[in-house]
């Protein structure tokens, strides 16, 4: 016990005294926190609109003011025929055709509706998709305005967003990223800490010395478990300070989680260590599970708009699981009995990479 | 008893074997020396030894423990020296030694009297950090740590290599001081120079152990007649002495070079005369004693 306590005093000194680690430590997850859920937004701003009105009416001219006053799109040019507009999307200047045929006022006046033509650029099929969704909607709007009938409002679809009723990207992004923080502390840091021993040879000099290799591990996992959770802590605040995100749930359920994921991940980085003898080895390998960990996460794309087998890949990535819990804790207020089963998970994840790296180290040995 | 017993050690790293049929006997308290080039094993029969390799076959006892089966016992008993300075360079002076005597269970005060003359000589920089001590600095502290826990025997891989010739007499002197206080020490070294210091020594080469004894011993059993040979024109020299029908062995040395001639031709007249007819005029020619160097070049 004697020894842990000193061993924890020699980890901590040595993390003090890098002059990178400290600063590292706690600038990347401001960074990321301030910086990726603007970067990781996936609102359309600046749709580039290509107009073609052979209307020329009043109708016309309110609908063009409506569309652009939205603030989502920006006219390029308002061209006297289609082709010259979809020459205007060829040559990449245009995202989206507007077109307004000759007569909409008069054929609305007498019937009651009309028809316009959108086109959109699908090469970047998100803007494409979120842009002519975003312009049938405020043409719906206007037809609601101007007392129109419009196809869809007959239908009388009507959609409303739970739990995010605004849609905000940030509510769902800045729960997501505190998940990945934690993951990037627990898993790169461990791996790196120790096999750093290995290479400057102060690995063989503890060898020799009756300190027990789990007592060893052990001074390993724990300065990250508590560097972990001091950053979870700061991280929750730059969410609240920043972004006003406060979870609905219990702040406890959250720190519960991220207790046992960050076990979880220094054994996934203990693991690592135990088969690399150098850093780049280490910082490869964990890098190349990282990536594979956050793209089948659902942290950016979601998981159910993935083809069968990546969603049951998913199944087995322990990130997957805290990025659900941080995002159910947060913006549904779930509780622990609702989550019982990613705990379940979560610490199967913790024992079994833990395991790995006790194997690991043995057989090196 | 803090004796080594090394009995048929193989290691063999792929298909590159790196000891072959190893057996050494050292004796409790003796200064006993691995001299042999860069790659002759030396390293990796410490490691055996100090139970962080394990050998492939044969056996070896440290304080009388096996060194597989007893090895967490036997890390209470030895202090060992890596090669390579592997201490952390971030901590302290003093921090590292505080760190080392608490892994072992002890404290700095309790062990102090053995370490105290090598200290002193490092405390003035106590708070200084590892990484930033010269040299000789740091194989002092790499010393003290290794013996913090008043280990019965001490290993030490090459602990002068790459010191300048003042410390390393310096060095062996506190090893001479060490061996007093009753320590096995085995020590390696590439120079043969130091060979001396030791009570006994092994020469060893591309893992193999050529030959045990102690250095007056080892040089006892050189018998040839040996030269040292001055002169100018020193490469041409060379290889006329080479050409030298009686020449056993004849290699560069420093300044001269060291010509053996076979066992039982110490004809130092025809041997002049042979120089002489070869057009040189101002060669000497003087019999000395094969140091260590000589005898290992023999072997």
């Amino acid at each position: 016990m004697k020894t842990l306590r000193y061993l924890l005093e020699k980890e901590f000194k040595q993390i003090r005294r890098d002059r990178f680690l400290p600063r590292i430590i706690f600038l990347v997850p401001l960074m990321q926190l301030i910086i990726l859920p603007f970067a990781a937004n996936f609102e359309m701003r600046n749709i580039y609109l290509s107009i073609v009105d052979n209307d020329h009416s009043v109708i016309s001219q309110q609908l063009t003011d409506k569309v652009l006053s939205s603030g989502y799109f920006q006219l390029t040019d308002v061209s006297p025929e289609y082709n010259q507009a979809l020459a205007s999307i060829e040559s990449n200047r245009a995202d989206i055709i507007l077109e307004i045929p000759a007569g909409t006022e008069k054929q609305l006046g007498k019937e009651g509706y009309a028809e316009v033509l959108i086109a959109a650029n699908a090469v970047n099929g998100t803007k494409g998709g979120m842009g002519s969704s975003y312009l049938s909607s405020i043409i719906q709007d206007f037809n609601r305005e101007k007392g129109f009938d419009s196809g869809m409002s007959l239908s009388g679809i009507c959609s409303t967003n739970l739990f995010n009723p605004h849609l905000d990207y940030k509510n769902f992004m800045v729960p997501g990223i505190l998940a990945f923080l934690m993951t990037i502390i627990g898993g790169f840091l461990s791996a790196l800490n120790v096999v750093g021993e290995k290479e400057k040879g102060t690995i063989e000099q503890i060898n020799v010395t009756p300190v027990p290799k789990s007592v060893f591990l052990l001074s390993k996992l724990i300065p990250f478990w508590i560097i972990g959770l001091i950053l979870l802590t700061v991280g929750t605040f730059i969410a609240w300070l920043v972004y006003g995100l406060v979870p609905i749930g219990n702040l406890g359920i959250i720190y519960l989680f991220a207790a046992a994921y960050l076990i979880a991940f220094t054994g996934f980085g203990l693991a690592i260590s135990s088969v690399s003898s150098t850093q780049q080895q280490a910082m490869f390998t964990a890098f190349f599970f990282f990536i594979i960990f956050i793209l089948l996460s659902g942290l950016f794309t979601p998981i159910s708009s993935m083809p069968e087998w990546a969603q049951n890949l998913t199944l087995f990535n322990p990130l997957r699981y805290f990025v659900e819990v941080m995002r159910m804790v947060y913006m549904k207020g779930s509780t622990l009995a609702d989550l019982s089963v990613h705990f379940g998970v979560i610490c199967f994840f913790a024992i079994a990479f833990n395991i790995l790296a006790v194997v690991g180290y043995r057989k090196s040995n | 008893m803090n004796n080594i017993d090394v009995q048929h050690i193989n290691k063999s790293y792929g298909g590159v074997s790196a000891l072959r049929d190893i057996s050494l006997e050292i004796k409790p308290g003796e200064l006993f020396g691995l001299i042999g080039p860069d790659g002759a094993g030396k390293t990796s029969l410490f490691r055996i030894l100090t139970t962080l390799l394990l050998a492939d076959s044969g056996s070896a006892t440290v304080c009388g423990l096996d060194v597989t089966r007893d090895y967490k016992e036997i890390r209470h008993c030895v202090g060992y020296m890596p090669g390579r300075f592997s201490l952390y360079q971030d901590l302290t002076v003093e921090e590292n030694l505080k760190f080392f005597a608490t892994v072992f269970n002890t404290t700095i005060k309790e062990n102090y009297g053995l370490i105290r003359d090598i200290y002193v000589q490092i405390e003035p920089f106590k708070n200084r950090r590892a990484g930033k001590l010269s040299g000789g600095m740091k194989q002092k502290l790499a010393l003290s740590c290794a013996l913090i826990h008043r280990p019965e025997v001490l290993f030490l891989d090459e602990p002068t290599t790459g010191v300048d010739p003042v410390s390393r007499v310096e060095f062996w002197n506190m090893l001479d001081r060490l061996k007093n206080e009753g320590i096995t020490i085995l020590v390696s070294t590439p120079y043969m120079d130091e060979a001396s210091r030791c009570d006994r020594i092994a020469l060893m080469r591309s893992g193999e152990c050529l030959s045990v004894n102690t250095p007056e011993g080892i040089r006892s059993t050189y018998t040839r007649p040996l030269y040292a040979v001055h002169g100018s024109f020193m490469y041409k020299l060379l290889i006329d002495l080479r050409s030298y029908p009686d020449t056993y062995s004849c290699y560069a040395f420093g300044d001269s070079h060291h010509l053996a001639l076979k066992d039982g031709k110490n004809d130092i007249v025809g041997l002049e005369k042979f120089i002489r007819e070869k057009g040189y005029t101002d060669v000497t020619l003087e019999l000395i004693r094969p140091s260590i160097e000589d005898c290992f070049m023999a072997l």
